[in-house]
């Protein structure tokens, strides 16, 4: 256990041996793991859906694996632990979302598709341009997904392994790509869902388990554990309060309303929890699923609240803020005071694992999508071999996970949960108002899709692109001041872009001079509502 | 697992056992070749009629009188939250007892609106939904002209 030291040494915890034991003993597990449960993978529906033989409990562990990211474990705590209150309101955003997945999305989705998102809007609207497009988003949120993790994986490195210097951290940074380039390549669906319902089973035990400490700490008293954190925070009990972090001027508080918006709207448009709904035998089964997720990532969340105010007692701010990863290591810090080198290397082999977990998930969406609406669907019309199909996904986990490893390494640094927030708007803007029109909207046509597919991810990308992230601030990405293109304040654009979104479905639509098929709305409507005609699932 | 199967053939639920596969565009009656095909016709004809039906009507609405409400309701209890929370952060400091103020009993109270909202709504849909969404697919299945 060592101190901060004011100089500026190098700044390690625990003992890099143990963290790195611990470590490799994660990866041997969930190696072997994924390679026996994988079995053929002959099939797309193996590869791409684990033959649709998990239960619903399983999924619903498993979409909580997939769920749970870095930026749940380590970001929402960290923020709780420097800026208390407002870092809760990212986690109930995270939370209430999925109730929209459970009624709106869940039943529909497993009943009317097959493995992609474009798979839905296809049934409804048969047209490949809306395929390109619901690939072409499927994939830009999929990758700023996994920049988020990457840059994660990149910040938490030089902490837990005492590994030095840029070259080694990106070292590491690669070796956490090919190895979930590898969980995808062998384990196909079945081997990748197994990984994340390990992941998640850990992930939850050694939250709760720290949780306990911290109360066990505070004498088991919620008010005494507040208490304490107040004290030891330069803000008093203004901590326990919103606004902290968001409520310092208009800007701001703006800012934090388009957060809201999209963490809660995010979820029911993130391509890599939809696939998932397609790992169960039927609908039914899929809701449940979705159930259990609330269940664990309600729970979980429960925890980081107290996780993050216990660090801010336990370690304080200042020292969570100079270390390596800035709030992004509160807990691992908190794990280092509580239970010493042993449960900080637990605890940080964990959080590796959850990036680990969480990259090989967003692989194998993103590789579905290219392989199956790209080239199955598009460029060979519907005709090609699975086994074709399946070679092209696992060339394209193979590609996407060196963009990952190349994005990683340039994204280290910036604040993880704040990353997942853009993903979410870019989700919610591109991806869900064309999802919830096809659903439920008769009047919905191609044009209307396309619109709104790439009228959504290009706002919400663009806005990105122009606000306070990329230049202009002090947090930005470039570094240089007098570079400032930022004529957006705001760092979230989902106030913007999804309206945007889902107004420009609506003017495609409204404006398209062909009539939609009606016959193929009230298909899409049987199908999604009475589960005809649905792929059904193997046996567990 | 399978809660059912599928009305005909592969019973052992083998993972490719589906009969019209979502993205052909003949409705699945037509296909298993029990029922009496009408090749040609424009395919989704079967399930406008299906939808006409007063047993889809019925399940339609009922989802939509559970949905809509509470859906709507949610959204407006959640950003009701945000809003105290940006614009009235005074109020979310009003002690309830100690440090505990309402701000972290709002926050929880969300919490505890989400599950309860998740298993009623599971509930629900396995009583009221499931039965009639059941009743109404098997008929389709079985080969029957809707």
């Amino acid at each position: 256990m060592t101190g901060l030291a004011a100089t500026g040494a190098p700044f390690t915890v625990g003992t890099p041996a143990l963290n790195f034991a611990i470590f490799a003993f994660f990866v041997v597990v969930t190696l072997v793991i994924a390679v026996s449960a994988a079995g053929r993978n002959r099939s797309t529906n193996d590869y791409y859906a684990g033959g649709r033989a998990f239960t619903g409990w399983q999924n619903g562990i498993a979409i909580g694996g997939d769920y749970l990211s870095a930026a749940s474990f380590l970001g929402i705590a960290g923020i709780i632990a420097i800026y208390g209150y407002d870092g809760f309101l990212y986690s109930i955003g995270f939370l209430v979302g999925w109730l929209l997945v459970l009624m709106l999305i869940s039943e529909p989705f497993r009943n009317t598709g097959r493995y992609t998102m474009a798979d839905v809007l296809d049934l409804r609207l048969k047209a490949p341009p809306v395929r390109a497009a619901a690939a072409v988003s499927t994939l830009t949120v999929s990758l700023f997904y996994l920049l988020a993790q990457m840059a994660g994986a990149g910040a938490l490195v030089s902490l837990l392994l005492g590994v030095k210097g840029s070259v080694g951290q990106d070292l590491v940074v690669a070796v956490v790509g090919i190895l979930m380039i590898f969980y995808v390549l062998v384990g196909g669906m079945k081997g990748t869902t197994w990984v994340q319902i390990v992941k998640a089973t850990i992930l939850a035990a050694s939250a709760a388990v720290t949780t306990l400490w911290v109360l066990s700490r505070a004498g088991f008293s919620l008010p005494s554990l507040l208490q304490h954190a107040a004290a030891s925070s330069p803000a008093g009990t203004r901590v326990l309060g919103p606004g902290l972090e968001y409520g310092v001027n208009t800007t701001t508080k703006l800012d934090f309303i388009s957060l809201a918006l999209a963490l809660v709207l995010g979820t029911a448009g993130l391509p890599h929890v939809l696939m998932r709904l397609y790992t169960v035998p039927n609908a039914r089964e899929a809701r449940r699923s979705v159930v259990w997720t609330i269940w664990l990532v309600g729970l979980f969340y429960l925890c980081t609240l107290l996780l993050g105010f216990g660090a801010m007692w336990l370690v304080g701010g200042k020292r969570i803020l100079a270390a390596p990863g800035g709030g992004d290591s509160a807990v691992p810090l908190l794990a280092d005071k509580l239970g010493g080198t042993l449960l900080f290397g637990i605890v940080a082999a964990v959080a590796f694992a959850t990036i680990l977990a969480v990259v090989a998930g967003l692989t194998i969406t993103a590789s579905a999508s290219f392989a199956h609406d790209v080239y199955a669907g598009l460029v060979r019309h519907g005709e090609a071999e699975p086994v074709d199909e399946i070679r092209v996904a696992r060339i394209t986990a193979v590609v996407i996970g060196t963009i990952a490893v190349i994005g990683g390494i340039y994204a280290k640094g910036i604040e993880v949960a704040f990353l997942v927030g853009l993903a979410f708007a870019i989700a919610a803007s591109a991806n869900l108002p064309s999802i919830l029109y096809s659903l439920f909207w008769q009047r919905f046509t191609e044009r209307g899709a396309l619109w709104s597919i790439y009228g959504g991810l290009i706002t919400a990308v663009g806005l990105i692109v122009f606000s306070p992230v990329i230049s202009g601030a002090s947090s930005s990405l470039i570094t240089d001041r007098h570079v400032n293109f930022a004529f957006f304040p705001l760092n979230n654009p989902a106030i913007v872009a999804i309206p945007v979104g889902f107004f420009l479905g609506w003017l495609g639509t409204v404006t398209d001079r062909r009539p939609a098929d009606s016959a193929r709305f009230a298909r899409m409507q049987v199908r999604a509502l009475t589960g005809v005609g649905a792929e059904r699932g193997g046996r567990a | 697992m399978s809660l059912f199967q599928p009305s005909r053939g592969n019973a052992g639920g083998t993972a490719d056992s589906y009969q019209s596969p979502p993205w052909s565009d003949a409705p699945p009656w037509n296909v298993g070749g029990t029922a009496v095909a009408q090749p040609g016709r424009t395919s989704a004809i079967g399930y406008e009629a299906v939808r006409a039906s007063r047993d889809f009507w019925t399940i339609q609405r009922r989802y939509g009188s559970f949905v809509r409400p509470v859906c709507t309701l949610l959204i407006i209890w959640y950003f009701l939250f945000v809003m105290i929370a940006v614009f009235a952060p005074g109020f979310m400091r009003i002690s309830v007892f100690g440090d505990v103020n309402v701000g972290l009993c709002f926050g929880v109270l969300q919490f505890v609106s989400t599950f309860a909202i998740a298993v009623s709504y599971r509930r629900w849909a396995r009583r009221r939904l499931d039965p009639l969404s059941d009743r109404l697919r098997h008929r389709l299945e079985g080969g029957q002209e809707p």
